[in-house]
């Protein structure tokens, strides 16, 4: 498979064309925005946490097809879990989109993040992938309002 | 007979564009970035350094004053390739960004007073915005915006209207580098100068791609970087009119911008020295030299009819793709092609295009009003320079398919 398909795999196309949980949430107890200046993919991302579990995620926003895919992935993936597991799978999954995963590494607890392992061939896109799990780690840490990616 | 022969055998002249990229060979469609080196300007540069390498303007000694000779007979080369009236005239700066940055600070500074106004257009680079805002902040002075139709043109009835007794400064952007408009500049600079308002043209995008004559356009200022005009980074050239560079202030201050110090009292430098404080950029400013030496053995009226058919071929070629549009559809274009496509961010076409070896930019290409004027948030854009040719278009024609095929 050549790197491109490699990078816009099928389930990415498909979380590109149609985002998972695309939607403001009325309800939300936390949210938060997320923009990267050089290219003008911005998000918001909202969260309904309940003590320390994520009950609902949900997202709004534009960007290229990687930013939007991953947070789409991200939000189907963290849905139940606790900010604990949310914190530990994105320190997962961006050593995944930077290439310093290790194959041992890549389990099945990944499930559908493990699309993004084409991003590691283009540093230029690492940015996009991890746009959307830097806003929530923002989020969950009480940060300030904007999350800027530079 | 191909008219345009004698400018197809340039391209061997730029030796960055033999290589591959991804395995294939590379298109460098990103002109507008940044031109390549032609290997005369390389050649150029690296002589300096070999043979010449001193600093300027204070040695005695040999090196020194070859040095010297050849950085000022830059000043003018340049002279005589923009048509200004003296070499004094002529200022080294780092870009056009500094060139800019230098009028604001210090004609804008005496010139713009509380409730004037500064006149910009609707399509400017940040460089040619930015530096205004934080004048007419500091000044309490208002900036003024000259609106653009949905071609990409500054509607001039507009800009008539925006002409007032307030109006201080009028700077605006000869060649957009995110539409390719290339606006009437020489009939905005008269109407300017019915109402006594001076004209800075940022000339970024121009000088490239057609002859400058700044006589003729009658501007009062008028600025240039190297770098996009196959020279190298880091040095440009801010034109001004005898009279009001007098008149200014230094910009910085420091060495080479004196004629004597004292702790009680300094007294400046004449033109153009007063402008250039500290040791420039000589290497730079020679390989501009080489740059010029080259623009004008190529002769630009060619380039610009070359660049033109170049254009007008990729501009059919990818309107038979429906999902397209073409971002600046201005009457008069420079060979810049920005575009979008309907469900496919700028970026995902980018990284297609590397993978086929095409070198575009996607982004807001530091111009972000004009895509907030535009409603979108970015474009992708190819640019032409004279050394590509129509086979590389077609092979970007190829890859604009699979990234619809990939992405569509």
């Amino acid at each position: 498979m050549s790197a491109i398909r490699e990078l816009y795999q099928q389930v990415i196309l498909d979380h590109n064309r149609s985002p998972r949980n695309f939607r403001k949430m009325a309800d939300a107890t936390k949210s938060m925005e997320g923009y990267n200046p050089l290219c003008g993919d911005h998000y918001t991302v909202y969260l309904k946490l309940n003590g320390d579990t994520i009950d609902d995620i949900s997202f709004t926003g534009s960007g290229c097809a990687i930013s939007k895919a991953s947070a789409s992935v991200m939000s189907a993936t963290l849905k139940g879990k606790t900010k604990a597991e949310a914190v530990r799978l994105f320190e997962q999954f961006h050593r995944l989109v930077t290439g310093s995963l290790a194959a041992e590494e890549q389990t099945d607890s990944l499930g559908k993040l493990a699309a993004f392992s084409g991003v590691s061939e283009f540093p230029a896109r690492v940015k996009c992938a991890s746009l959307a799990w830097h806003t929530v780690r923002a989020a969950l840490e009480g940060e300030a309002k904007t999350v800027t990616l530079e | 007979m191909d008219r345009f022969q004698s400018i197809r055998g340039c391209r061997h002249h730029f030796p960055l564009l033999r290589q591959r990229v991804n395995g294939k060979p590379l298109v460098y469609f990103d002109n507008a970035a940044t031109s390549q080196k032609p290997q005369v300007v390389i050649d150029a540069m690296m002589r300096y350094y070999e043979e010449e390498n001193s600093n300027i303007h204070r040695g005695v000694h040999y090196l020194s004053t070859r040095a010297t000779e050849a950085y000022e007979a830059v000043r003018g080369k340049v002279q005589h390739f923009i048509n200004a009236g003296h070499q004094r005239e002529i200022i080294f700066v780092r870009g056009s960004t500094e060139g800019i940055n230098l009028v604001a600070h210090s004609y804008g500074r005496t010139a713009v007073k509380e409730g004037d106004e500064v006149l910009i257009s609707a399509m400017e680079h940040h460089s040619n915005i930015v530096p205004w805002q934080i004048l007419c902040q500091e000044k309490n002075a208002t900036l003024r915006v000259i609106p653009m139709n949905d071609r990409g043109e500054i509607i001039l009835e507009e800009y008539a209207k925006l002409l007032t007794p307030r109006t201080k400064i009028v700077s605006i952007v000869h060649v957009s580098n995110a539409l390719g408009t290339i606006n009437p500049v020489k009939e905005m600079v008269a109407m300017a100068h019915e109402r006594g308002i001076p004209v800075l043209l940022d000339g970024a995008q121009a000088v490239p791609h057609m002859r400058v004559d700044v006589r003729d356009l009658g501007c009062d200022f008028y600025v240039f970087s190297a770098h996009k005009a196959f020279g190298p980074t880091g040095v440009g050239i801010l034109y001004g009119t005898t009279k009001l560079l007098d008149a200014m202030p230094p910009y910085q201050s420091g060495g080479d911008m004196i004629k004597s110090v004292t702790f009680e009292k300094t007294i400046y430098n004449d033109l153009p020295h007063k402008f250039e404080a500290g040791t420039p950029n000589i290497g730079g400013g020679i390989g501009l030299g080489a740059a010029i030496d080259y623009m004008n053995e190529i002769n630009l009226s060619a380039v610009g009819s070359f660049e033109h058919e170049l254009l007008a071929y990729a501009t059919a070629g990818v309107m038979e793709i429906p999902s397209l549009r073409i971002i600046g559809t201005a009457r008069e274009k420079a060979s810049v092609l920005s575009f979008v496509i309907d469900g496919i961010h700028p970026h995902d076409i980018g990284t297609i295009l590397d993978d086929e070896g095409i070198a575009i930019r996607t982004g807001h290409h530091c111009a972000q009003p004009v895509m907030q004027r535009f409603g979108i948030p970015a474009t992708a854009r190819a640019s032409f320079a004279f050394y590509n040719t129509k086979e590389e278009i077609d092979v970007f024609f190829g890859a604009l398919h699979k990234v619809i095929e990939v992405l569509g």
